[in-house]
């Protein structure tokens, strides 16, 4: 028996029956387009998401104080004053791997603006954050070095700010906003950048230059936190290993001690929103699979049904001269036509799903060729696993018995 | 003469529950080429077993059979189904055609299970057998646009088309109107005049006038086994029965 044969007798028998055979794949054309959009759809948000890091800044590094241990009290790590302004500078001076690196030091009140207020921090940092953070100036100036030493009080304010102390639209570089008390002249406006993954406003910021923040508004010697950026993505783990070393050394840490700092990267974080979505995604793709499965059960119900409605034409084939085995790829291939006409009709729904989630739902999709394959895959091995069995009992018939069945 | 059958002492026994039946009980006859035999016997006299055992869809318990020469008795069911597919044609009582399947497409089918045989020849011979039964102008006809009679004889030429070595007829006319069963006997004659080994399994002892050997069974042996001299000719008994309105 060729295998040209056995297709033609498989698809001569399918042709007899096109709405049964159309109904049995109904089952994998929802089964297969489900998986493909689910996929899609989660891989969609995986994405986006994984864009929105990367605009956050994907090289970036945090330096934190760590908590103190001394006396055997665990203390608040923001309460640390750990973190100097000579750990910047040699983070600055030593580090190798790190292309910027600034100061933080935050401090929050009551922005005004003649008649309007607004509450918010102000962040001192340096030239460098913009660098770190992925921002941009999109009207006026960043402050200068010159403005970091004499300490000036000068602001760079983001999109939500000036909605919120200009609200007549007017230009706010070269006005004056109080914070605290302290007059600050706005000198820049930053580009908006929107809401981030984790649902912070990025926009509601005022940068200052660090040494205004630390000397006139909060009075302090100590960094609330370090940012930096590792030269490349790929380098965050050594440029974290590089800070470690010349934290601990400046720290006067022994070998024994553990770091009284912590050091995150853009790529933990990442990661761990990357295990949501992909947990989202895993469960999507789950309840599509069940439904694939649901589609070959389908597949392996009709088949048993047709195995027992022909058990005559069985028997005529086998008196004829049709081996077990003959039998066994016909109705095997009839269920593999089926399950693979209907992976194709149902990539081609699902695809078709997912484009119309993209454009009129406006949701981030992405459909992805291996979803694709994996989705085409599994319903073939579906229609053979699914087929086998109404297979081998049709060529387990007896043809005597077969051939006179009624 | 070459022997195209030869049972030696064929015994086929049937666990029934408890009870061990004895269907065959030592049956022993050869059939040479171009015979045309009917095998008779009542319900329960073994002649389905027989039939069971002489298209190699069953294998006995003891004894030998040969056909064409061929020892089938320790063959395996796949090695019989090629056997079948090779030298057997079968017809039977309800025609067997394949549903919705077209008259070349249900004579062709044996040949789908002989990889030696083209497409092109396929066709070719699924034709010429049916212009032999006489359905040359219905070759496209679905099965169920047939009447008895036309699906009869397409079914026997599909037992045909492998050029068997002997055709194998199962109450071929059980289900037929008298005129449309000797229409088929009359095909069946032709056939065997041609040189055709025809076996016809029957209860209906007016068809071994028209056979040039009849066999008899009862209770699993063979009762009787006589040469035809005076066979009838079909066709003339044909001639005197009345047209049926439909054909």
């Amino acid at each position: 028996m060729n295998i040209t044969n056995l297709f033609k007798i498989a698809l001569r028998a399918l042709a007899n029956n096109k709405m049964r055979a159309f109904l049995t794949m109904l089952g994998i054309i929802i089964g297969v387009a489900s998986v493909i959009a689910m996929l899609a759809i989660g891989q969609g948000s995986k994405i986006s998401i994984q864009n929105q890091i990367s605009d956050m800044g994907a090289n970036m590094i945090m330096i934190h104080p760590g908590a103190d241990r001394r006396g055997g009290v665990r203390q608040d790590p923001s309460a640390m004053q750990t973190l100097k302004l000579e750990n910047f500078e040699a983070i600055r001076q030593h580090s190798k791997l790190v292309s910027a690196v600034s100061p933080n030091v935050t401090s929050s009140g009551q922005l005004i603006a003649g008649a309007n207020n607004y509450p918010s921090q102000v962040t001192g940092v340096n030239g460098d954050y913009l660098h770190i953070r992925q921002l941009k100036v999109k009207e006026g100036i960043m402050f200068s070095e010159n403005d970091i030493k004499t300490s000036a009080k000068v602001c760079v304010i983001g999109k939500t700010i000036v909605d919120n102390l200009f609200p007549d639209g007017s230009s706010p570089i070269g006005k004056v906003i109080r914070f605290n008390q302290v007059p600050f002249k706005v000198i820049g406006v930053l580009q908006p950048k929107g809401y981030n993954a984790m649902g912070f406003d990025q926009d509601a910021i005022v940068l200052a230059p660090y040494t205004t923040v630390m000397k006139r508004l909060l009075a302090q010697t100590y960094l609330n936190s370090i940012y930096a950026s590792a030269v490349e993505e790929k380098y965050s783990p050594l440029a974290v290993e590089e800070i470690s070393q010349i934290l601990r050394r400046e720290h006067n840490l022994q070998e024994w001690q553990e770091d009284d700092f912590t050091i995150r990267t853009q790529e933990e974080i990442s990661s761990m929103l990357n295990t949501t979505t992909t947990l989202m995604t895993t469960l999507l793709a789950c309840i599509a699979g069940i439904s694939l499965i649901v589609g070959g059960i389908g597949i392996m119900n009709i088949m048993y049904v047709s195995v027992t409605e022909r058990t005559k034409e069985i028997g005529l084939r086998m008196s004829v001269g049709a081996r077990g085995v003959d039998i066994l790829s016909q109705f095997l291939i009839e269920a593999i036509l089926i399950s693979i006409t209907g992976g194709i009709i149902g990539v081609l729904f699902g695809c078709g799903i997912s484009l119309l989630i993209k454009y009129v739902a406006n949701w981030p999709v992405f459909i992805q060729l291996w979803s694709v394959l994996l989705s085409f895959a599994v319903c073939t091995v579906t229609g053979i696993f699914f087929g086998w069995y109404p297979a081998k009992k049709a060529a387990n018939l007896d043809p005597i018995e077969a051939i006179r069945y009624e | 003469m070459r022997k195209v059958i030869e049972l030696d002492n064929i015994r086929r026994d049937f666990q029934v529950g408890e009870e061990m039946v004895h269907a065959l009980r030592g049956v022993s006859f050869s059939i040479n080429e171009g015979e045309f035999v009917t095998i008779m016997g009542t319900s329960g006299s073994g002649k389905s077993t027989l039939l069971n055992t002489l298209g190699c869809l069953d294998t006995p318990t003891k004894g030998e059979y040969y056909l064409d020469g061929i020892s089938v008795r320790t063959m395996s069911k796949s090695q019989r189904a090629v056997l079948r597919n090779r030298k057997i044609g079968f017809v039977f009582q309800n025609y067997n055609l394949l549903p919705k399947t077209t008259a070349v497409e249900n004579v062709e089918l044996p040949l789908m299970y002989n990889t030696s045989v083209s497409a092109k020849e396929r066709r070719k011979r699924a034709i010429d057998a049916l212009v032999a039964v006489g359905l040359g102008d219905r070759l496209e006809h679905k099965s169920n646009q047939m009447s008895g009679g036309q699906m009869q004889r397409v079914a026997i030429a599909r037992a045909l088309v492998n050029n068997p070595a002997v055709i194998l007829a199962d109450e071929a006319t059980g289900n037929l109107d008298t005129r449309t069963s000797f229409e088929v006997l009359v095909l069946f004659q032709k056939l065997h005049s041609e040189g055709r080994t025809i076996i016809f399994v029957t209860h209906n002892p007016d068809i071994a006038r028209y056979s040039s050997r009849n066999i008899r069974l009862r209770d699993g042996k063979v009762i009787e086994d006589t040469i035809n001299t005076n066979i009838q000719s079909a066709a003339e008994v044909l001639k005197t029965l009345p047209k049926n309105d439909e054909e």
